[in-house]
Formats: C-alpha cells, sequence, structure tokens
C-alpha cells in the first residue's frame, strides 16, 4: 500500500472540496446574493398583493417567508453542478479516489453554506417587516436551518438527475417541489403555531428527523445520479 | 426458481408468458368489479350517517390503494433494474407510471366529490391525506417527465429509476401524515385493532372491488410491458420474426 499515502484523506478530500466551492461563490458574490435578492423581493411583493393590514401580514408571514425560502434555493440549486459538468470538472470529481458520496456531501454542505445559511440571517428581517412576535424568531431560524439543509441535500439529487439536460431548468423544480413539500407543510405550520404561542417540538423535532434523513440517504442518491448524468 | 426468473427477465420469453397470463388477471378483475360495484350500489344498506354518498368509497378506497400500489411497483422495478440492470424491470417501471398516475387522479376526483356533500367544499387543504395525494401525483408527472427529458433510453431508464426510489421514501411519509396531523379524513376503518368497522354487507362489495381494481391493474400493467418491451426491443431479431409471422398469417 505504497501509493495510499499520496492520496489526500476523506475529511480532507471533503474540507478542500467545500473550501473550493465557497472560494468560488465569493468570487461571484452574484451568485449567492441573487437568490437573497429573490427572497426579499418575493417577500416585498406579497404584502403589496395580498394587502398591508397588520392582522394578514401576520396571518400569512410563516407561510409566506417559506415559500420564498423554498423557491430562492431552487433558484440556486439550478447551478449546482452545470458549471463542474461545462469544465470537466465533473469527471474530475467522479474519477476521483474519494468516494463520490462525501463529494455530493460537500457539494450540499457548500451549497447549504452560500444559500441557506444567508437566508436564515436575512429571516428575522423579514419577520420584523411582517410584524411577527419576537418570541417567533428562534423557531423560524431553527426551522429554516433543517429545511434549508434538507433542501440542499435533496436539491442536489434533482441537480444531479438534471444536469446534462437542455430543458433542466423547469424539470428541476418539478423534481423536486413535490418531494420537498413535506418541508414546506411541517416548516410553515410549526412558525405558524410558534406565532399562536403553541408548542412546536413535534415539528422541529420532524424537520430535524427529515434532515438527519436526507444527510444520510440523500448524498447517495446524489452520488448514483451523478454517474449516470456524466456517462 | 432463479432460473425461472432469469428466463423472465429475457424479453422474448416475457412477451410469450405475458400474453397468456392478461387474461388470468381480466377476466377475475372484471368480474369482482361487477359484482362489487353492484353490491356496493344496491345490497350494501346506507351508512347511517353519510347515507348514499359513502357508496363512493367503492371507486376511491382501491383507487387510492392502488396509487400508492402501482408506485411500489414502479419503485421496486425501477430498484431491481438499477441493481441488477435487467432491462424488462425498467419497462416495468415505465409502463406503472401512467397508470399509476391516473388511480392516483381518480382517487383525488372521487374523494372531492365526495367531500362536497360531506365536507361542503370540493377541496379541503386541511386534510393532509387529499394533498399528499396530490403530491403524489406531482411526483409521477416529475417521473414521467424526467424520462420523456432525456433522450438516450438506457441514461432514462436509470435517471428515472433514482428519481422513483427517492420518491419512494414519500410514501410512508404519506401514509403517516394521517395520524400527524390532525385532519377532516376518515381514519383506517378496514386494517385496525378489535376487526373492521363496517358492516360485512358493506366491507365485501368493498374488498371485491379492491382486489379487482388490483387484477386489473396487473392485467393492464402486463398490457403495457408488452408494449413498451416491443418498442424498445424493435430492432431485434425476435421482434421481426414475431412481425412476418404475423404478415405471414394475412
Amino acid at each position: 500500500m505504497s501509493h495510499a499515502n499520496d492520496i489526500p484523506g476523506l475529511w480532507q478530500g471533503f474540507s478542500s472540496l467545500v473550501r473550493r466551492e465557497v472560494l468560488l461563490a465569493w468570487k461571484r458574490p452574484g451568485d449567492v446574493l441573487n437568490p437573497l435578492v429573490f427572497f426579499a423581493m418575493v417577500s416585498t411583493l406579497f404584502p403589496l398583493a395580498v394587502g398591508q393590514s397588520e392582522q394578514q401580514l401576520q396571518f400569512s408571514a410563516p407561510g409566506l417567508v417559506w415559500v420564498a425560502a423554498l423557491l430562492a434555493t431552487l433558484l440556486s440549486l439550478n447551478s449546482l453542478f452545470v458549471s463542474d459538468y461545462e469544465d470537466g470538472s465533473l469527471d474530475q470529481l467522479i474519477l476521483s479516489p474519494q468516494p463520490l458520496p462525501m463529494l455530493a456531501l460537500a457539494k450540499s454542505v457548500a451549497h447549504w453554506l452560500v444559500s441557506g445559511l444567508p437566508l436564515i440571517l436575512v429571516s428575522p428581517l423579514i419577520a420584523f417587516s411582517f410584524k411577527m412576535p419576537s418570541s417567533v424568531i428562534g423557531v423560524m431560524a431553527l426551522t429554516l436551518l433543517f429545511g434549508t439543509m434538507s433542501l440542499s441535500l435533496l436539491g442536489a439529487i434533482g441537480a444531479a438527475l438534471t444536469v446534462g439536460l437542455h430543458r433542466g431548468t423547469a424539470l428541476l423544480s418539478l423534481l423536486i417541489l413535490p418531494l420537498a413539500m413535506p418541508i414546506l407543510i411541517f416548516g410553515a405550520r410549526t412558525v405558524s403555531l410558534a406565532a399562536a404561542g403553541d408548542t412546536t417540538t413535534a415539528g422541529v423535532y420532524f424537520l430535524a428527523a427529515y434532515c438527519m434523513l436526507a444527510l444520510t440517504l440523500a448524498p447517495f442518491a446524489t452520488a448514483a445520479a451523478l454517474r449516470i448524468s456524466n456517462e | 426458481m432463479w432460473k425461472f426468473l432469469h428466463k423472465l427477465a429475457s424479453p422474448p420469453y416475457f412477451y410469450d408468458l405475458s400474453a397468456s397470463m392478461i387474461p388470468w388477471f381480466a377476466v377475475p378483475g372484471v368480474l369482482l368489479i361487477a359484482y362489487g360495484t353492484y353490491a356496493g350500489l344496491f345490497l350494501a344498506p346506507p351508512d347511517y350517517q353519510q347515507g348514499d354518498a359513502f357508496r363512493i368509497i367503492y371507486v376511491h378506497v382501491p383507487a387510492a390503494y392502488l396509487s400508492m400500489m402501482a408506485y411500489m411497483v414502479m419503485a421496486v422495478a425501477a430498484g431491481i433494474g438499477l441493481i441488477w440492470r435487467i432491462k424488462l424491470a425498467h419497462a416495468v417501471s415505465a409502463a406503472a407510471a401512467p397508470i399509476g398516475a391516473w388511480f392516483t387522479f381518480l382517487a383525488l376526483i372521487t374523494g372531492s366529490i365526495w367531500g362536497k356533500p360531506m365536507w361542503g367544499t370540493w377541496w379541503e387543504w386541511g386534510d393532509p391525506r387529499l394533498t399528499s395525494q396530490l403530491i403524489m401525483l406531482f411526483i409521477y408527472f416529475g417521473y414521467m417527465a424526467l424520462r420523456a427529458a432525456i433522450d438516450d433510453p438506457g441514461k432514462a431508464d436509470k435517471a428515472s429509476a433514482v428519481l422513483a426510489m427517492v420518491g419512494a421514501v414519500n410514501i410512508p411519509i404519506i401514509h403517516f401524515s394521517v395520524e400527524w396531523w390532525s385532519s377532516l379524513h376518515q381514519g383506517a376503518t378496514i386494517v385496525r385493532e378489535g376487526g373492521p368497522a363496517m358492516p360485512p354487507e358493506m366491507l365485501y362489495p368493498l374488498l371485491a372491488n379492491i382486489l379487482g381494481f388490483t387484477l386489473i391493474f396487473g392485467a393492464l400493467l402486463l398490457g403495457r410491458v408488452r408494449s413498451e418491451v416491443l418498442f424498445r426491443e424493435r430492432r431485434s431479431r425476435w421482434v421481426r420474426k414475431l412481425l412476418l409471422a404475423e404478415q405471414g398469417k394475412e
């Protein structure tokens, strides 16, 4: 096993891919900012469309924040593997001695760092603008944490399946939105429950469980899908 | 057993065998549905709360059950095709999707027709089972759209197989959503402790219809797989032989 030392370890491979992705995003801030701006825009559109009475806003805010977060995440998922596919990095990832599911996980984690995390950081602002009680913000951030993480993992499967296709954009939404619906249902309802002052443990636990399930299974599906798409 | 399975996976053998199997599914299926529908509509007593409106369950329950059954068939076949690289299994998966989508649609439509007199509304978002059936329909659409979007058939098979297996994770969530969120929907009445909460005159037609629908699903599936196999193998020698033999008969 003389050559074994030349291969970087599992953690090294994982962390260097995450670092590369975050660095790439840093160099192209538009890719990170666009979904965020989209999130803020959608959240602005709703009061204009629905009406500005305080009661109405408070009532619809949890769902609204969640729909906006879901759409913003989908928007950024589209390009998850596209540039890698076009410049050949994807071939290198598949050929590399690192296990592909681990690299798929790294892609998802990096995607969450540059798209999910900023969403969570912006969400309190939106909650305040909708006059939601401040007690809700913690629960909302927590549900968004598990929810966006699950979305990054789940969405990576869809992005991997549609990577080489010309009509990938609309297709990705069609594939991922139905699968993401449990996240949306539980996320939005849990925030509503929190706004009404009810207990929220069940919803938060559900989202956490869903996230763990996605964390364990999704990278394998993503890896399989990447192999198929890159044949 | 293994030998039989290996033989079954060969398209020409399957094509021959399935031709003789379809009547075994279709005939009892039609008879059971005829009995179940007649008995359900005319012999079963009206429900003490719902009156005659409950009779839609004789279509609704089998359709809802088959919408999930078809998905299971699709996902399991997709898994078999992906793991053991059996092309016939992919054909089964491709054939099951449209049938499953139709049963899902039927379950949604009958559910909403039943909902109008019972809940006073065609559609009730508060009911998770209705919503999850709708999600189910979208998953079927996504599966078929992905298949249609990929030009290379081998790649389409494998990619959609991954999607089918990922979607299968949703089925338990659909099933248990009834218990997770308080809902308007009827709880399970057939499978529960202490026996079914339904008099036998009501239950037997329902069971007959469930079985009948399942058999008809089997017949439809076999028929669709046959045409799928013919299409996929259209350039092979045995299909050409078959066609020549057909032409010879005329």
